[in-house]
């Protein structure tokens, strides 16, 4: 049960992430940082398809992380999510195509290991 | 040009940060005191736990966090706001030992010397590597 829930913490909450940062790809660059222009800002996002069905998904990944952390201990999740920072460092960039050279790799790497040596 | 881009993605960087860092910290003081245990598959017992006040402003704080990101995810690669907002992993910690007085064990301080050095080793990378705006005006 408790490596469905990580399933269900780890892969949705991956594809929330890339469905959200396709959709701001697809909107382009906020760059009118007036209140009108942030209230545009909100409403295109209300309109984008991506983000719309993004927003679900990382729900779920949401509610699946507080049945996991009320079914198991903080120091067996929160090293088994911390995979999730290598696989959507995979996925944007064979789904996004997003040039990720050895500094973000690295950056991802130390980052999901440090995040479990904080659990420890 | 440049430098108001990295002056504008460390700014917004900051505000995720922040907002995650502060939301956590009243979501973890609402659902600790009185909201009771909301952890199981039943709804109702999520929907009582969002009257609590300090629920409330943790929501409200994570929505800021919500939007921030959108917004850094606008001009940003999704392989570069994952590693620089994770510092905020840091600053829980670190507020936690000052504020809170929380002990930190040394592989703590392993971990938060881990994450500060992948946070470094991509906040230097351009932050937007792929061409966006097919739906900008």
């Amino acid at each position: 049960m408790k490596w469905f829930l990580v399933a269900l913490v780890v892969v949705p909450g991956t594809i929330g992430d890339v469905l959200n940062s396709a959709g701001m790809k697809h909107q382009g660059e906020l760059s009118d940082w007036s209140p009108q222009g942030l209230w545009r800002f909100l409403v295109q996002v209300s309109k984008n398809w991506y983000i719309l069905v993004g927003i679900p998904a990382m729900a779920l990944s949401f509610f699946a992380l507080l049945a996991l952390l009320s079914s198991t201990t903080l120091a067996f999740a929160v090293p088994a999510t911390a995979s999730s920072y290598i696989l959507e460092t995979a996925m944007a960039q064979y789904l996004l195509k997003e040039k990720v050279d050895w500094h973000r790799w690295s950056g991802s790497v130390l980052v999901a290991i440090g995040i479990t040596l904080l659990a420890v | 040009m440049r430098n108001h881009l990295v002056l504008k993605t460390i700014v917004v960087s900051f505000v995720v940060m922040a907002t995650n860092v502060f939301g956590n910290y009243a979501l973890k003081l609402g659902l600790s005191s009185g909201a009771g245990a909301v952890l199981g598959w039943a709804p109702m017992p999520y929907l009582r736990a969002l009257a609590q006040p300090w629920v409330i402003a943790g929501v409200l704080l994570m929505l800021g966090w919500f939007i921030s990101r959108l917004m850094l995810l606008s001009w940003a690669d999704l392989s570069y706001v994952l590693p620089v907002t994770a510092f905020s992993y840091v600053l829980s910690a670190l507020l936690g030992a000052t504020l809170l007085r929380e002990k930190v064990a040394s592989l703590h301080w392993a971990g938060i010397f881990l994450i500060t050095l992948g946070t470094g080793f991509t906040i230097f990378t351009r932050p937007g590597t792929t061409p966006s705006g097919d739906m900008a005006k």
